[in-house]
């Protein structure tokens, strides 16, 4: 198992390096000169433009640059911003956010999404069954910035149950509201994928032996149904996981959660070489992680597909 | 003299620190995108707050007129060698006096470094002697007479001088500020009606202000204090200004301009601010050279595009429709000058321009008119090529580029094929700032080399005048020959569409389109 998991982690190394060659190159490819956009409309002299493009970097070949960068990276260092702000600090202060958004809106996705999901599955073709189908289907079918729009003017602007953006601080509750939205878009996977298996799991032989013994149904749905149903939703919403906490860029903009995705996209828009390549670099190692959790987390719901050594 | 006007008015303002009210104004702005130092703040995020932390020699009223807020008197006997007496007691924040030598370090640490955003300011925005383009240690002619004055020698006579000095990169700095410039950015300390409170500046999030007793001023503040909240997008802003979670908003989002007044009702601002949007032709684009051909084309596109009806379904009569080369918050804005006439729809004498044109040298290809598309332009490009289109039957096409970025290298390396959207946001309210760096010939930000010895000499002599308003007569004529050889087609004058809450009173919005927040009341 151990042996699994190091060979696992040795196999993220080419992925990290692969993957900021990739995005520095492509950052790099974007035409236009960074320096000029910080002036607008004005020009530098000759000499701000050189001292500038100097102390970025920005005149030395491609190769040069990256060697360079990805000196600094294996220091632990992730390079400046061109505000001069240090990426580390930036995605310590950023990321604890998107991590406690994504966490809020799988959680929610979770509870209500498996709920509904169970129920339907055990009420097959009842009316409970069919809403809840065509509010999946609507949900899916709504783009995530219509949602996240009607959401913020309806229960933050007009009812006003919530803050329509994230306030300081981002505390708790206001997340709440950017969850749902995040969680609505993942819902109807969650739901029926839930039900399918629950259908499947319900005329298993071990289910109708179960009743057989004389087991109540109390026992029967979270033990035996329930926790065999779940392991193609947990691989759904991990992956659901995984995408979410790489950042939500649009939901984060509409509701100003200072955030990876939202500071992402900032960084974008100035052509911030250092800032994006590194962010990008941060998330693709996370994503890694979470995916080899994921499978991890195969063996602990199913002994059969448990990782044996050959 | 305008300066005997301005020493008038400098009489020192009613004691600092809290002012009528005690309530903390929430603002929406956006994080700062350069360390705060006033000679590398070249951008609205940060130079919001040190407008509000730092004093310059002068300060500006909501409709661009000036007046001394930490000088006495800025005097001159030939628009060249300046004297400037500050007032006294100023101080900073961390309670050093504030003296001429904190004017004068400040302007040659500005002018020290290629590296300085600001630094062509001490050169091609207003010419000091002494000024290089490759920096030095105290290379300017400045020269400290005493604790409370200095003198200034210009490279040629400068008649808006002390018109410029309200501008960010004139502020002056404490002493701690050259131990360690880095850590002054993070956590700078200025002499200005308010200063950053402890820990007040969380990153990508706000930075909350809080009044300086220090300031002994005329922009004491009428609140408790300032909280400046960044948003990633202005919808989010406005949804928290529409749900009272916010109480000034400095744009309203292109989507909620249509209803933002309804909205609002008389909390919605709608005024003109100091942008001039045109589009510029490089005199290098084929059948658009300053000559004969050039003239007429560039007149006969001018006549051919309906700015009234885009400004009205296009931005919903948030723009007005151009009349000169400035704005209409610039003293010296005029809608009668010589020539001006070339900006009305008139499809009939663009068509006969046109020919006249085709006359000397049939026109072939396409008129493409650039932009980039991170910026919301697509609509009034199309509308605009569309109606140039249409009224000389050519084929005129809106050529996207993907950022900013891209199209000014196209434009500074002078290798566009094509038309481009150009745009100026004046850094002072004077008409040099605009005459002078987009049209002199040389002039680095000269985006349609236009070179004119005639222009060049008539903004000298504008420059050099006795005073403001001599100096616009000349630039009036300068602009006459902008209008004759239209190195950019004026289009519309951009405008301050934001609002505020119910909680908050006495909002105004100045000439820069930046709310006054000094004077803005809120009960606490």
């Amino acid at each position: 198992m151990t042996a699994y998991i190091l060979r696992r982690l040795l196999q993220a190394l080419p992925v990290f390096i692969g993957s900021t060659f990739l995005i520095y190159a492509m950052v790099f490819a974007i035409p236009g000169d960074p320096i000029l956009r910080m002036f607008g409309d004005r020009t530098p002299t000759d000499a701000t433009l050189a001292a500038l493009q100097a102390k970025y970097h920005l005149d030395q070949p491609f190769l040069v640059r990256y060697l360079l960068y990805m000196g600094d990276v294996f220091r632990g260092d992730l390079g400046t911003t061109f505000q001069g702000q240090s990426v580390n600090e930036i995605l310590m202060r950023t990321f604890p956010n998107t991590l406690r958004l994504a966490i809020l809106a799988v959680a929610i996705d979770l509870v209500v999404g498996v709920t509904v999901g169970l129920v339907a599955g055990l009420r097959k073709g009842k009316i409970f069954d069919n809403v809840t189908l065509l509010i999946g289907l609507v949900l899916i079918s709504m783009p995530v910035f219509v949602l996240a729009f009607v959401a913020q003017w309806f229960f933050g602007i007009q009812l006003g149950i919530f803050r329509a953006t994230v306030g300081p601080g981002a505390p708790w509750g206001d997340l709440i509201l950017p969850a749902i939205v995040l969680a609505a878009l993942n819902f109807a996977f969650t739901m029926r994928l839930t039900r399918a298996s629950v259908i499947e799991t319900n005329a298993q032989d071990f289910v109708r032996m179960a009743y057989g013994k004389g087991l109540r149904s109390e026992r029967v749905v979270p033990v035996h149904i329930l926790r065999n149903s779940l392991i193609p939703v947990t691989t759904n919403i991990a992956a659901n996981f995984g995408i979410l906490i790489v950042g939500a860029t649009v939901t984060e903009g509409i509701f100003n959660v200072p955030g990876v995705g939202n500071e992402l996209f900032k960084a974008i828009n100035r052509h911030d070489s250092p800032e994006v390549v590194s962010i990008v670099t941060v998330l693709v190692i996370i994503y890694v992680l979470v995916n080899l959790g994921i499978d991890l987390l195969y063996g602990v719901l199913d002994p059969r597909i448990r990782y044996v050594k050959k | 003299m305008a300066i005997a006007a301005l020493a008038l008015a400098g009489c020192a303002g009613t004691g600092g620190g809290g002012g009528a009210t005690t309530g903390i104004v929430t603002v929406s702005s956006n994080e700062p995108e350069n360390p705060l130092i006033p000679a590398n703040t070249n951008e609205v995020g940060g130079g919001l707050i040190l407008n509000n932390i730092m004093s310059g020699l002068v300060y500006y009223n909501a409709d661009g007129s000036v007046e001394l807020d930490d000088a006495a008197s800025i005097e001159s006997d030939d628009n060249q060698n300046w004297t400037i007496t500050l007032r006294d007691g100023l101080k900073f924040s961390d309670g050093t006096p504030v003296t001429a030598e904190s004017y004068v370090k400040a302007w040659q640490w500005g002018a020290s470094d290629p590296e300085n955003l600001n630094q062509w300011w001490f050169g091609y925005a207003i010419p000091f002697a002494g000024f290089s383009d490759d920096g030095g240690d105290d290379t300017l002619a400045l020269n400290v007479v005493d604790d409370k004055t200095f003198t200034v020698e210009l490279a040629q006579p400068q008649a808006d001088f002390s018109l410029a000095l309200g501008y960010t990169v004139f502020f002056p700095l404490p002493d701690s500020f050259y131990d360690d410039p880095a850590a002054f950015g993070e956590s700078p300390i200025g002499n200005g009606p308010y200063k950053v409170a402890e820990d007040g500046w969380i990153h990508d999030e706000s930075i909350t202000l809080e009044p300086n007793p220090e300031y002994t001023g005329p922009r004491t503040a009428q609140n408790g204090g300032v909280k400046m909240v960044f948003y990633a997008t202005q919808e989010a802003a406005y949804a928290d200004l529409l749900s009272d979670n916010l109480d000034i908003i400095q744009q309203v989002p292109s989507n909620a301009l249509g209803t933002y007044k309804d909205d609002l009702g008389d909390r919605a601002v709608d005024q003109p601010a100091a942008i001039f949007q045109s589009f510029t032709m490089q005199g290098e684009l084929p059948h658009f050279g300053y000559d004969e051909e050039g003239t007429l084309r560039r007149a006969a596109i001018s006549h051919a595009i309906n700015r009234e009806e885009i400004t009205d379904v296009i931005f919903q009569g948030t723009r007005t429709p151009a009349t000169d080369f400035t704005s209409p918050v610039i003293d010296g804005y005029s809608t009668d000058i010589e020539g001006a006439d070339v900006l009305t729809y008139d499809p009939e004498k663009a068509v006969e321009l046109w020919n006249e044109a085709n006359a000397i040298s049939p026109w072939d290809g396409q008129f493409g008119l650039a932009y980039n598309a991170d910026g919301g332009h697509q609509e009034w490009v199309d509308a605009t090529v569309n109606s140039i289109k249409n009224v000389l039957g050519i084929d005129a096409v809106g050529v996207p580029y993907p950022d900013f970025a891209g199209l000014r290298t196209e434009v500074n390396n002078s290798t566009i094929t094509s038309a481009f959207r150009t745009g100026w946001q004046f850094d002072y309210p004077g008409m040099y700032n605009i005459l002078g760096a987009l049209y002199l010939s040389g002039s680095g930000s000269n985006d349609a080399h236009y070179d004119n010895p005639d222009y060049d000499a008539l903004i000298a002599q504008g420059a050099q005048a006795g005073s403001v308003d001599e100096a616009n007569d000349y630039f009036h004529q300068a602009e006459a020959l902008l209008f004759r050889d239209l190195p950019a087609i004026p289009l519309w004058y951009g405008a301050v569409n934001a609002g505020y809450s119910t909680a908050v009173d006495n909002v105004q919005y100045g000439w820069d389109s930046w709310p006054i927040l000094y004077k803005v009341t809120k009960e606490g």
